[in-house]
């Protein structure tokens, strides 16, 4: 089911968050997760979410891609009003429009990194040979077209996160999400891997928003919002502000 | 995405192998519980195929071939006399002791047929001539189980009731039930070897007359003589009804093939459940990357079927191979195609029930999952 032409409105930003509310839990135990976020993401930008853990980043980031329902607000991505989907919908808006990269990779480890590149082409019912070759020349694109055959475990830290970068960009996404990238890798492979993540997956048309706590990263972003208690409490244009 | 469902499901050897070797012991089982079964209730009817009558008339109060009460000589008379019979001849069916030459004793099953038409004699001879069973002293044995007799040849003697058997002939007869060696010789003959009662005719064989069907030559015996009647199926169907009714064969087996079901789920919904522990992450990613519920499902499914399937020919395969090692022996072994199928739906159940806890746990899975660590 895809989304139509005609549940999109004008947008001016690839995301716009008003008044965005998230809440957990019930009675004593109930955390409020976000409170009343407003945020917009430009096209062509790669905007880092920052702040101490617990703050929000992760939820916020989930709300975003339409893999966790706000409570109130509006959720606009490129026009999509995600908040007002039906979970099939938002099922089907993901695979247009979101491209994933998770800090863990969620490389399925017995598929081979061609394999893996090649997923969200096979879950678009793109033919298997087809899916593959594509997902080859995205390896190319990210410097492993060596490695094509490779399972995951054989491959470095760094190689997997570029096999999860090429992944999430395979399917020509809008909208890539990423959820602490550089976390599981060193200081050196984490700035290589950003390099090739702002050569290869930024353009005009889509934006890119990274949760981070990695401060060595911040230089890749060009904006960075930060956040507290579930609130953006500030939105720097300069990185070094930051450090 | 089925063709990822399957690579991550034979990708993860151990638990692929689990799965498929526990499904496979499991239909094994099933076929091998359920072939002795059937193979034990096939030879509880042996006697009666391998005598070959058209129709069996007995006393009403029969319950199976081994448990018959004679009739009277003039029933005989009085079965040929019946509308539609074109010929009725006696066969006396007892259980008798053989003395061997070792001093031993053995019960045998002892057939005696009618000396003019030998109606019921061994269809297949190995050695020797069934017509020769007319000489003095002269009985034919079968093959199956007559070491227990000393594998006798031809020319050799053992005594029954004090009187002298000679074998004449040795024939290809199946194992029945009680497994005791076959014994054949002439009504006549047997009345002698077997100790005097005062009813001896257990059964009369008849035929209907051409162009008449069993089945009214039945009922015009019933109604004219009062005596009970059967087809070969029917006098089968009694013999099977009485074993399973009166022995612990369908008991004892049938708590050995619940418990396999038992044990089947246990290893496939235990492995099921590991490796949908396993793969949430994966199914996670899966869910979050935009792939339906529904192709979810389907996934699981597919993995399922696919070891249900493999696991079911493995077990069937070694099953009908334990029954083909076996064939002539002293195993009782039939595998009816229904029991193929019954493992078949049995095996493919059990798959369905497990994967149905992978399934929730999916169905479940929120996909914003993939962002907690």
């Amino acid at each position: 089911m895809k989304i139509q032409d005609s549940e999109l409105t004008s947008y001016n930003f690839a995301v716009s968050l008003n008044s965005v509310s998230k809440t957990f839990g019930t009675g004593d135990t109930q955390v409020k997760a976000l409170k009343d976020i407003e945020l917009n993401v430009r096209c062509g930008e790669l905007l880092l979410l920052v702040g101490p853990s617990g703050c929000g980043k992760t939820t916020l980031l989930s709300v975003m891609a339409g893999i966790l329902d706000s409570d109130d607000g509006v959720v606009d991505v490129f026009g999509v009003r995600v908040d007002k989907l039906s979970q099939t919908k938002k099922t089907s808006f993901r695979r247009q429009y979101i491209g994933f990269i998770f800090q863990q990779f969620n490389l399925i480890p017995t598929l081979t990194a061609a394999e893996n590149v090649a997923v969200p082409l096979l879950i678009i019912k793109t033919p298997y040979a087809k899916a593959v070759k594509k997902a080859r020349e995205y390896l190319s694109m990210v410097g492993l077209s060596e490695r094509t055959e490779f399972f995951p475990t054989q491959l470095s830290g760094g190689q997997q996160q570029r096999v999860a970068i090429a992944r999430a960009l395979v399917s020509e996404p809008r909208l890539i999400v990423c959820d602490e990238p550089t976390a599981s890798l060193d200081g050196d492979t984490g700035k290589l891997v950003m390099e090739m993540f702002r050569r290869t997956a930024l353009s005009k048309d889509r934006a890119i928003v990274v949760v981070t706590h990695d401060n060595r990263i911040f230089s890749y972003g060009d904006r960075i919002a930060e956040m507290l208690d579930g609130r953006i409490i500030a939105v720097h244009t300069d990185h070094q502000q930051m450090m | 995405m089925l063709r990822v469902a399957l690579q991550m499901l034979i990708g993860d050897r151990s638990k692929y192998i689990t799965l498929v070797s526990g499904l496979a012991f499991v239909s094994l089982l099933f076929i091998q519980q359920g072939s002795v079964f059937c193979g034990l209730m096939l030879r509880t009817c042996r006697p009666v195929e391998t005598i070959g009558a058209e129709i069996w008339v007995a006393d009403p109060n029969l319950q199976s071939i081994d448990d018959s009460k004679p009739l009277l000589d003039t029933d005989l008379t009085r079965v040929r006399s019946v509308e539609g019979v074109k010929w009725a001849v006696p066969l006396f069916l007892r259980q008798v002791q053989v003395r061997l030459k070792n001093g031993k004793f053995q019960t045998v099953r002892l057939y005696g047929l009618d000396s003019a038409s030998l109606v019921g004699r061994p269809g297949k001879m190995l050695e020797g001539d069934s017509s020769a069973l007319n000489a003095p002293e002269s009985v034919i044995i079968g093959k199956a189980e007559s070491e227990r007799l000393g594998s006798p040849k031809i020319g050799d003697t053992f005594e029954i009731n004090d009187r002298i058997a000679r074998v004449v002939g040795i024939a290809d007869v199946p194992r029945d039930f009680l497994s005791n060696p076959y014994v054949y010789t002439t009504y006549d003959r047997a009345l002698q070897y077997a100790p005097r009662q005062r009813k001896q005719l257990n059964f009369i064989l008849v035929s209907a007359k051409n162009g008449v069907k069993p089945e009214q030559v039945i009922e015009n015996i019933q109604k004219t003589t009062g005596l009970a009647a059967y087809t070969q199926d029917g006098m089968r169907w009694l013999t099977i009804g009485y074993y399973l009714k009166n022995t612990g064969i369908p008991i004892n087996i049938g708590i050995s093939l619940t418990l396999v079901f038992v044990v089947g789920m246990a290893i496939a919904g235990q492995t099921f459940y590991a490796f949908a522990l396993q793969n949430e992450r994966y199914f996670g990613a899966l869910k979050a990357m935009g792939t339906s519920s529904f192709t979810l499902v389907k996934m699981i499914l597919l993995q399922s079927l696919t070891v249900g399937l493999i696991g079911y020919s493995i077990g069937t395969g070694a099953g009908c191979l334990i029954g083909w090692v076996n064939q002539g022996n002293r195993l009782a072994f039939f595998t009816p195609y229904q029991l193929l199928l019954i493992s078949f739906t049995v095996t493919l159940t059990i798959c369905m029930l497990a994967s149905l806890i992978s399934i929730k746990r999916v169905l479940q899975l929120e996909p914003a999952v993939v962002f907690r660590n």
